[in-house]
């Protein structure tokens, strides 16, 4: 174990790890409107948008998300079309690719957690509504989503802390995340195990936090 | 197009031995992680309390660190404790550990502290009653851990082990530091090979998505079968 | 019984852990063409793969070629999982300080690169510059550079000395972005998310030829200083060791050491380069 190494990097990976969380937090607030999104679309009685949602949330939940963000950053980046588009103001950065990985790969997830909460909501609910008088659409906004929200806080916590470890994958396409950074210390170190060792433990805190902030969620909401 | 035929000039081939190695070191880590699981979750369950602070850094950690890092610590880390312990033994020579070795445990570590969480949760939804019934017929501890709680808990374990599997599978993309040919690790080459990375990696999901399609249709067939009787 | 025999057959095809210490293990990546690359097959081809195979036969030992990514070489050296690296691995003071090498055995400059219609062609600087010289024309060069580089993105590889010479404030400060594989330099110059590109001249040309892309080197050609002194054989040092592990360690560094003379003695080092790089890259 190398002190001197450990003191000296822990301060550039700490300020390394607002990146990781600022990737974490901006594919999450997007992720959460598509999965939103699609949740929706597969509960309404549309057949095929049900199929189209379906689709999405079995292609993203089915491939490795570095697959995704490859294709996404790599083989986007090679097409001529793309790149004369309006898209590649976007697409030519790789905190955008990145970003949109993240939240299309978190959204399909969220859909599914979502969807299933919604199908579990108990139909004495949007019943007693409806006797009250409540408008359909009040009943959707007022009672079925916040409901859908409170259940599937547990689940969601999860997704949380399995994005968070995702955006690791961050370093893949050049960006000095947490992860980055501590390859870049190891490029000129060639330490491994003490600078992934701190980082580790960086992101273990990370996770507590999250942890434990939606376990305080959980109660707050509790029925 | 030509690019994915088979043979000398086309990275068919490649990627057919890439997609059966990407299963074979799947099997592989889901096989070593059960193991892991095996272990750690009696740990868990344990009334002594160190033994569940053993098993809980372990679900923890692994559950809270990028796979990325876990496998990075096991490839570098891994070794080096391999050559720690053989030279406690009097071994002073090299050793040297396979891709195909380091990829399977790496994942495997990771895929195992899921496994425990899943065989954890199975245990504790058995019916408290059925560990009364067994004391009161006068089994013995390892009985019934093996003919009554062990069948059940695989049972109610399948659902939740498909996810297991299904993380497994994925992981597999990550361990190209151990320079074993998976799908991402051929996918990777030849897109650098041929400087067509869109073609490449679009051909890669598509093999995860028939490997994962596959396997939850045998997973679903496994479901039906052992919950006849049900 | 199939599932059985299979799971068998698995078992006995990879559980293999062998400790075989009559083989020397190189190191390759495998992703830096024409240094060491893929070809179609899966094989590991290029200018380091056949020298390596040329060096075992001078030393009379058997030799595997291990493929190992850029950014996990000289730990993975370190943890023996290879004996030598042969990667287009430049000898520096900075990696002096963890592994040994081999005396030189090819050397060739390094040089930025951009697409055709980039507004750094046509930049006023020699044609090269030795960094380990130093004096006024390499001063105004890097001067010029400095000017020209600012506010660029300028692309390069993970731990190589192209990036060292990025971050070392010679050039001032730049935006530089780092990929795992040369390959993905390359990817990235051409899609014009780099601005400009710095690793080894045969890099680019190489990549040039073979994609038919219009990428054209600028700037001076740069060696010495950052550069190091040339291309070597990576291995560990055996001091921090010591033992007969030490001591294997030695023989190896002086085993190489002849190899590469008597490669040197009879053309093949020279011949090699020619058919790899187009010109006589040896030394």
């Amino acid at each position: 174990m190398d002190i001197e190494l450990i003191l000296n990097s822990f301060p550039k990976l700490l300020s390394a790890s607002v990146t990781t969380l600022k990737l974490l937090s901006v594919s999450m607030i997007i992720g959460l409107f598509i999965g939103l999104f699609f949740a929706i679309m597969r509960i309404k009685n549309n057949i095929f948008l049900g199929k189209l949602a379906y689709a999405y949330s079995y292609i993203f939940r089915g491939t490795p998300l570095l697959v995704q963000i490859f294709i996404i950053y790599y083989g986007f980046g090679q097409v001529e079309y793309i790149r004369e588009s309006f898209l590649w103001v976007i697409l030519k950065e790789p905190y955008w690719c990145a970003i949109i990985a993240f939240a299309l790969n978190t959204g399909a997830y969220t859909s599914e957690i979502l969807r299933s909460a919604f199908q579990t909501i108990k139909p004495g609910f949007i019943e007693a509504g409806k006797s009250l008088g409540v408008p359909n659409k009040i009943i959707f906004y007022k009672i079925q989503i916040p409901i859908a929200i409170r259940q599937s806080l547990p689940a969601y916590g999860n997704e949380i802390i399995l994005m968070l470890k995702g955006t690791s994958l961050a370093s893949t396409v050049t960006l000095m995340d947490l992860t980055g950074v501590a390859k870049f210390i190891i490029s000129t170190t060639f330490k491994p195990i003490e600078v992934f060792i701190i980082a580790g433990s960086i992101y273990l805190f990370i996770t507590f936090i999250i942890h434990n902030l939606i376990k305080a969620l959980e109660k707050k909401y509790s029925f | 197009m030509e690019l994915l035929l088979f043979g000398k000039t086309g990275w068919g081939d490649e990627l057919l031995i890439a997609t059966l190695m990407t299963l074979a070191v799947s099997i592989a880590a889901m096989f070593i992680g059960f193991i892991f699981a095996l272990i750690f979750t009696p740990l868990k369950l344990s009334k002594n309390k160190f033994l569940n602070i053993i098993a809980n850094f372990y679900t923890t950690v692994i559950r809270g660190v990028p796979e990325l890092l876990v496998i990075y610590l096991f490839f570098f880390g891994g070794s080096s404790a391999i050559m720690f312990v053989a030279s406690v033994f009097g071994y002073n020579d090299y050793i040297e550990i396979n891709a195909f070795i380091t990829g399977a445990f790496s994942i495997g570590i990771i895929s195992g502290a899921y496994s425990t969480e899943v065989f954890r949760g199975a245990i504790q939804s058995i019916d408290k009653g059925q560990f009364e019934a067994s004391n009161v017929l006068g089994f013995n501890k390892v009985t019934r851990f093996y003919k009554i709680i062990l069948p059940q808990m695989l049972r109610l374990s399948i659902p939740n082990l498909s996810n297991v599997w299904q993380i497994t599978l994925k992981d597999t993309s990550l361990i190209s530091v151990t320079g074993l040919v998976e799908i991402m690790r051929q996918s990777y080459i030849a897109a650098g090979s041929t400087r067509d990375p869109l073609l490449f990696y679009t051909v890669a999901a598509v093999l995860y998505l028939i490997l994962t399609f596959l396997s939850m249709k045998i997973i679903n067939k496994m479901e039906v079968k052992y919950n006849k009787g049900y | 019984m199939i599932k059985k025999f299979s799971i068998g057959l698995l078992f006995s095809l990879f559980l293999t852990i062998s400790a075989n210490a009559d083989k020397i293990r190189i190191g390759t990546e495998g992703a830096y063409p024409p240094w060491n690359s893929k070809d179609a097959s899966g094989k590991l081809i290029g200018f380091e793969v056949e020298l390596a195979w040329a060096l075992c036969r001078y030393i009379g030992q058997q030799c595997e070629i291990v493929e190992q990514d850029w950014d996990g070489m000289i730990p993975a050296l370190q943890m023996r999982k290879f004996d030598a690296i042969m990667a287009g691995m430049s000898i520096t003071d900075e990696r002096k300080k963890v592994i040994t090498f081999s005396q030189g055995y090819a050397d060739e400059v390094a040089s930025l690169a951009v697409m055709k219609g980039s507004d750094l062609e046509g930049m006023d600087t020699p044609e090269g510059i030795n960094l380990s010289l130093g004096g006024g024309s390499v001063n105004k060069a890097l001067k010029t550079l400095t000017g020209a580089l600012a506010g660029k993105t300028v692309c390069t590889q993970t731990g190589t000395i192209h990036q060292n010479f990025l971050e070392s404030g010679d050039v001032g400060k730049v935006n530089v972005r780092t990929y795992k594989t040369q390959d993905d330099v390359n990817l990235d110059l051409a899609s014009g998310r780099c601005d400009v590109a710095l690793a080894a001249a045969v890099a680019f040309t190489d990549y040039a030829e073979k994609s038919g892309k219009p990428v054209i080197l600028v700037g001076p050609t740069f060696s010495g200083g950052a550069f190091g002194n040339g291309v070597g054989v990576g291995l560990r040092q055996a001091s921090q060791l010591g033992g007969t592990l030490g001591e294997r360690d030695a023989q190896l560094l002086n085993k190489f050491n002849k190899a590469i003379d008597q490669a040197r003695k009879d053309g093949v080092i020279s011949r090699l380069a020619i058919k790899h790089f187009g010109f006589d890259a040896s030394m």
